[in-house]
């Protein structure tokens, strides 16, 4: 009896943070929980749309341990109207979070560049907050051929 | 030795939107890793990076393991006046790091 319940309370959680993923983030793709998770914990209850952000990064990467990324948002990046943070997610990671860049009316423009670790192929999304504290998102699919972190250290 | 590269440009002009690159050497062990013998590798990370203009904050960031090795970071940022860029690493096992560059501003 104690186990019924059990699996129907986990069951039940399971299908409303399933629904309240798919509210949140379009398109609404099968990712795991964890990269939904992670990215309720950055943007709360808020909604995010898709556009004004660019996820620049190679479809087709040989070494998933070093992936150039770029993203820039679009901004007039004005003391009004600028881009608060970028915060950039993976999907097959061990753990979703790539990075938060904490940027301001100052930055002038909003573009960061990095180099990151797939350890999949996978999609990588990235979000970003604007100064009226809207989100917005850019998705990008990526093909690795040799997957990060797997390898055993010598 | 950790080391630091940084790429600001030497002079600009006011209001000029100028491009800072950095890279600093550091391992960035995930913590995901197995030794030949199952142990796993302790994680090694940094974990935030920072960046001042004369003191005051103009660029942050927080870093996961899945930044590749040598966090390489560009950003962007408008000069308003001559000064001084600081930039700081900090992460696992007490690591921490800074560096500076400077610019003049015409």
């Amino acid at each position: 009896m104690a186990n019924s319940n059990h699996t129907t309370r986990r069951t039940v959680l399971g299908l409303a943070g399933g629904a309240a993923a798919l509210v949140i983030v379009r398109p609404a793709d099968a990712t795991p929980a964890m990269l939904q998770a992670a990215i309720r914990n950055v943007v709360g209850e808020a909604n995010v749309r898709a556009g004004k952000v660019k996820l620049d990064i190679p479809p087709l990467v040989e070494n998933g341990n070093t992936v150039p990324m770029t993203v820039s948002v679009t901004s007039p990046m004005t003391a009004d109207e600028y881009v608060k943070s970028i915060h950039v997610f993976n999907e097959k990671n061990p753990q979703p979070n790539i990075g938060n860049f904490y940027l301001g009316p100052r930055a002038g423009r909003a573009q960061i560049s990095t180099r990151i670790r797939l350890a999949d192929s996978q999609k990588v999304t990235a979000i970003a907050r604007l100064s009226d504290d809207t989100f917005w998102s850019a998705t990008a699919d990526v093909v690795v051929t040799l997957a990060a972190c797997t390898e055993e250290a010598i | 030795m950790p080391s630091a590269l940084i790429n600001v440009p030497k002079k600009a002009r006011r209001g000029d939107v100028i491009e800072i690159k950095t890279l600093m050497s550091h391992i960035m062990e995930t913590g995901y890793r197995h030794t030949a013998s199952g142990d796993v590798v302790p994680r090694d990370i940094i974990t935030s990076f920072t960046c001042r203009f004369n003191g005051t904050e103009v660029f942050r960031a927080d870093l996961y393991p899945a930044i590749a090795a040598n966090p390489f970071i560009t950003f962007f940022t408008t000069v308003t006046e001559s000064g001084k860029f600081e930039f700081e690493w900090i992460g696992d096992k007490g690591f921490s790091e800074t560096a500076q560059a400077s610019i003049t501003v015409e």
